[in-house]
Parts: C-alpha cells; structure tokens; sequence
C-alpha cells in the first residue's frame, strides 16, 4: 500500500508514508543510474530530498481528487499511487510506459490516478489546475486538485494570473510550492525580496502557509486544513514546503550548486530518517518494521527495472498516432 | 422540416446563436472570456448567454490570457468543453505558452491518454484602423504547431456550423474570425447542422483559375470573379475553411481544371499560410499547373493605423484582380511541368 490512497481525515500512517517516501527515493537513486548507463534520454530531475512534500499532500486526497506536476515529478506520481513498472518504462522511452514512450521523464501522465500529467514548462500548470478544479466542480464532483511546482515557478507571471482566477472563482485548488532553494544553478534568495513565498497569497485574498517541507506530519496537517478549505467551496490556499534539493539540478545538469556545509546541514533533517527517528520514538514503527518497509520498496524498485529495461521498443509507426483525436487526420502528420 | 427555414443573419449572429444551442444542447460546454458575461463580447458573440445560462457558466474573466487559456486546457482535460474567447486575436501572444506548449501536445505527450476538446477564438480587426497590435492574422504560427486545429470561416453559415462542430470535436480548436466579415451577412438555416472541420467549400465554380482564399480574402476573390466574367475569365474560389487539416484534395481536383493558382490570405508573406498551400499543390499537382502560382498576401510589415498606409499593405480588389490576370496571360503558353 502506498499512502496515495488514505482516507482523507486519518491522520498519516507512518509505515504508508515511510514506504512512499522511500519508493520515492530508491527510484531517483536508480533513475541517476540509468541515465549514467545511457538508458534515459534526455534528462530526469531527482526528487531526492523532498519526499515529504508529496508523500505528506497526497496523502491527505481522496480517489476522486486531482494532481498536476512538474519537471520533478517521479515522487508526485509515486505518491498518487502510479506503477514504478510503468513510470521507469516512461523514463527509458518504452513500450509499456504511461505514455507509450511520447512523454518521457517530464510528462508522466496518468488520469486514472487523477494525475493530469507533469509539465516541462516551468510555471505552465497553475492555470491547467485551476481550470481543471472549477470545471469539476461545475460537473457536480467533489474534487480538490492539487498543484504542484516549485520556488522558481512563483516567479512566472503564470502563478499570478492563476492564483487570481483561483481567487475569483472559488476554485477548489490546494497551490503546493515547493521551495527547494534553487531554480537550476540560481539561488532562490537571489531572484525574490521575500523570505516566505507564502505571503504572496495575501495579495490575492486567500490564505498561504508556510511549512518545513522535510516533515512530512507537518505537510500532512496543512493539507488537511487547505484541502477542507477547497472542498468546503472557500477557495484556494497557497501551501509553501520548505525544503532542499539535496540532488543536482538534473542528471544532466550535475554542477554544484549548495555548498558542502549546506548539504551536511540538511542531510541532517533528512525528511526519511527524520520520520523514522519519529515513528519509532512514538512506538508507530519498530525497527524490524522499517527494515522490512524498506526492503520491499527496495524490491519493488528492482521489479520495476527489471521491467523497464527488458520492455520493448515502441513501434517507429506510433510516432504518428495521437496528434489528433481523429484517427482519420494521421495522414496530415506525414511527410508527403 | 419547417424549423430548418433560411434566413439572412450576420456572422456575428451566426456564432452567437452556435454559443446558444451548443450551450443549450451539452451542459459541459461553458464560455470564459474578457467582458463575454454582461457586455456579451465586444462583438455580441456570447450576447444573452449569462441570463440564459448562468455566471457559472459565462464567466467574466480576469484580464489574463494566459489563465484563461491554461484553465481551458485544464477544464478540457477533465470532460469540460470550455469556449475561451480573446478580445482581438493578438492577445493570443500572452496565451502562446498554454495553447502551444499544452493544449496543442497534451493529448500527444500522454500517448494518447488524453483530449482537450477546447475552442479558442476570436477577432482579427484589422482594416478598421487598430494598427499593429489588434490587426494580425497570426494563422500560421498555429497551423505550425502539430495537434491544433485552425479554423477560419468566411460566412455567416461556414461561422455557425464550424463553430458547432468544433465545440463538438475532441481537439483543440483555433478560430480566427475576421471583424470586418462579422457584420456581413448570408444564408443561415434555422435548427441545428455543422460544417465538418477538414472540409473545404466552392464558393464558385469556375474553369480558368483556381483561387484559394482564406478569410477576408474570399469576398476579394468572390468580387474579383464577378468583375472578370465579363471579359470572359473564369474564376473558381476556394474557401478552405479549415486550414489544418488542409483538404487539400478539393484545391488539386480544381487545379486538374484550371492549371492555374493564386492563393489569398491576409497573413503576413513571409512564413504565411499562402506560401503553404502553394507548396502543398506543387507536392501534390506539379503535373497540373501551366504556371507558376501567386500569393496575394499582407505585406511584411506590422499593419499600419493611417488609411492610405494600411490599404497599401493589405491585399486590395486590385491585387487579387492582377495576380488572376497574370496567371491567366502566363498559362497561355508555359507549362511548368515540362
């Protein structure tokens, strides 16, 4: 079980969470191994260091509930429940991925998990969540979509135009900024005169939270409070996860960037061994039970491997399919 | 049936009641735009939707195209079928990023686990004295882009029934509407038909030139034709209607007669859509032409605001008078495909 799936109002179950978090984990780890094995085209952006951010959100929607993505966006999709089989079959451009090998890394899709699909474009979903929010909800339906992106992403006009329409509409959306100090190479410090991208929220009339990112308990109580805020039809609230990208930028993109002081310092609040160091001081977890979490979301992870780079090519012919609903248009896409 | 009686309605009348029934007819349709609500569009376009239907449904948008597009996609993603309108077309410039980056590959980028069935239209208002920013035919730039669907209608009936049918389609959907054309006016039955999208219409018949227009260019070459039957010229006007999907079958059937091209739009020459008919009918119907095709297009300028200025770029009756009369003294003795 992942926690992907809880029901809306429980408080967190620490073995669900500790077991995502780590399915999280483990994948990045391993996508990092496969692009250096010339599997991955392109190139994926790790999520390490940030687990608790999706594991803690998702965890607090219900089935029918909606999420948008990022470029980073392998743990949104691990949380909301998607099969790494699958996800790493997308990432090495394969048969059997969600996306038929057309998407890749950046735009795992899903709508069977309620993932509307991750997005290349830096700041390119806010809208698409809002849109997506006020039209379920014009549809009769209980959803609550939440929308993911990052500390960079705040700064692109798009955020604001969406933040505002969410506000005017009521839409039921939950803004999940996920400050991990750095957009690339720059740091997050050096493009906003705020500390907390939080109080944005203010200037669009609803409310915005600040909350250490790195705990997945505190994520958790926020969502809880943002998510009943939207469903209750009182509109959006802009949640900031403080955390840090202990990764590179991407697997491409390797140059340093935290210093090595920095790294040390919030290795320390790593958001995994903090849960655990929770969990078992609470009694939650033993440690035989973490162990045994982790072995299986080790094992899922070499499941998913082995699937993944035994799967086949797609067929060079399906390039031309899906450009158009109507299957009758596929000779436009051709060469003549 | 007695409901379907014709009468004669303006374009923008045309869309208008399109809105009314499609709205009427499929609760998941919904409209968005600047000032579409209470002022029913600049252009009366979306004019008595929100007593009818609702501010649910006929939303007064924020001045922000870009949310408004983005939340189209996002609407279209979960089974709405959203209408965004923009006030003049060139503000599509601040919605580029959500109509070309997602709309246009959301569907394809998924493999196929999606659709966006969005309509995005709009005026293009140039020569009525609006200058540079809210008089571009900005058509090529979408037909560019694999996965959308772009639209232009010329009539009253061509308007209402493609605007039907592309609330209806799957895909995302591109209308540019030229302001001058939404006061025209033509035949319209009354009760519900579409014109399917991909399907181009002959406006007039004719064996000696074939002229494909788009848009503002169709009255040109309708009023062109008309003034050249007397000195025994005849001319055969396409309307494409849809220019992608191009059916690009109907421009070669007519070439196979006439052997001769000219090809109108308002879009800017470089890079415009006329330079991409022309090389599609040279791909496909070498072997037909007697000479070599024209382009009547818009200058490659920004469009100017004096009159003088922006008739001197735009095409005029006499640009489309001289380039079928050029076709037609070239055709007399070449034959391209030699």
């Amino acid at each position: 079980m992942t926690s992907g799936r809880a029901t809306p109002g429980t408080t967190l179950d620490a073995g669900d969470a500790l077991f995502t978090m780590q399915l999280i984990r483990y994948f990045d780890e391993r996508v990092v191994e496969l692009y250096n094995q010339k599997l991955v085209r392109g190139s994926a952006h790790p999520y390490i260091g940030m687990e608790a951010i999706a594991t803690g959100i998702i965890s607090a929607l219900g089935d029918q509930d909606l999420i948008t993505s990022t470029h980073r966006g392998h743990g949104h999709c691990l949380a909301r429940g998607l099969d790494p089989s699958r996800m790493l079959a997308e990432v090495l451009g394969r048969k059997s991925g969600y996306c038929r090998g057309k998407g890749g890394s950046m735009h795992i899709t899903a709508m069977e998990h309620g993932m509307l699909g991750a997005d290349g474009i830096v700041g390119g979903s806010h809208a698409i969540a809002v849109g997506a929010a006020y039209a379920s909800r014009l549809q009769g339906r209980d959803t609550v979509v939440a929308c993911f992106f990052g500390d960079g992403a705040a700064n692109e006009g798009s955020f604001h135009e969406a933040c505002n329409l969410a506000s005017v509409l009521d839409a039921p959306v939950v803004f999940v900024c996920e400050n991990n100090g750095w957009a690339l190479s720059t740091r997050a410090s050096s493009t906003m005169r705020i500390d907390d991208i939080s109080t944005r929220a203010a200037g669009y009339g609803f409310p915005g939270v600040t909350v250490d990112g790195n705990d997945v308990h505190a994520v958790r109580a926020a969502a809880d409070e943002a998510v009943a805020r939207a469903r209750s039809g009182a509109g959006p609230t802009l949640i900031e996860a403080k955390t840090h990208r202990m990764s590179a930028h991407s697997a491409f993109a390797t140059g340093e960037t935290s210093t090595t002081e920095e790294l040390a310092a919030w290795a320390e609040r790593d958001p995994i061994e903090a849960l655990v160091r929770r969990s078992i001081s609470t009694g939650e977890l033993t440690d035989e039970a973490v162990a045994e979490t982790r072995v299986r979301a080790r094992a899922a992870i070499e499941a998913a491997t082995e699937h993944a780079v035994n799967d086949e090519q797609p067929d060079p012919e399906t390039a031309f399919e899906d450009v158009y609903a109507s299957s009758h248009w596929t000779k436009e896409m051709r060469l003549a | 049936m007695s409901e379907n009686m014709m009468r004669t309605i303006s374009m923008s009348e045309a869309l208008n009641e399109a809105m009314h029934e499609e709205m009427e007819r499929d609760d998941r349709v919904f409209a968005i735009g600047e000032d579409i609500a209470r002022n029913g569009g600049l252009f009366g376009v979306t004019k008595g939707l929100l007593p009818r239907f609702g501010a649910a449904r006929v939303i007064d948008s924020p001045i922000s195209e870009a949310a408004i597009s983005g939340a189209g996609v996002g609407a279209a993603l979960v089974g709405s079928r959203p209408v965004v309108e923009l006030q003049h077309f060139d503000f599509v410039t601040l919605a580029m990023d959500q109509l070309v980056n997602h709309a246009a590959k959301w569907r394809y980028m998924s493999g196929g686990a999606v659709t966006v069935p969005l309509v995005v239209r709009g005026p293009i208002a140039n020569g009525v004295g609006l200058a540079a920013q809210h008089s571009q035919s900005l058509e090529s730039w979408f037909v560019h882009t694999p996965g959308l669907v772009v639209i232009m209608p010329s009539t009253p009936y061509d308007a209402k029934g493609l605007l039907k049918a592309a609330i209806r389609d799957d895909n995302p959907t591109l209308m540019l509407e030229k302001r001058l054309l939404y006061t025209r006016t033509g035949e319209v039955p009354t009760g519900d038909y579409v014109v399917p999208i991909g399907v181009a219409d002959v406006k007039r018949e004719g064996d000696d030139v074939t002229v494909v227009a788009i848009s503002g260019g169709v009255p040109l070459a309708l009023q062109v034709a008309r003034k050249l039957e007397p000195e025994g010229i005849d001319v055969e006007v396409i309307d494409p209607r849809t220019l992608k999907p191009l059916d690009l079958d109907t421009i070669v059937t007519s070439i196979a007669k006439t052997g001769r091209l000219v090809v109108v739009s308002e879009g800017a020459r470089a890079g415009g859509y006329a330079s991409e008919v022309v090389a599609r009918v040279i791909d496909a119907a070498w072997g037909s032409l007697r000479t070599a095709p024209i382009r009547v297009t818009a200058a490659d300028t920004p469009i100017p605001y004096a009159g003088p200025l922006e008739r001197e770029v735009l095409p005029q009756v006499h640009d489309v008078m001289t380039a079928v009369r050029n076709v037609m003294e070239k055709g007399r003795t070449q034959h391209v495909a030699v």
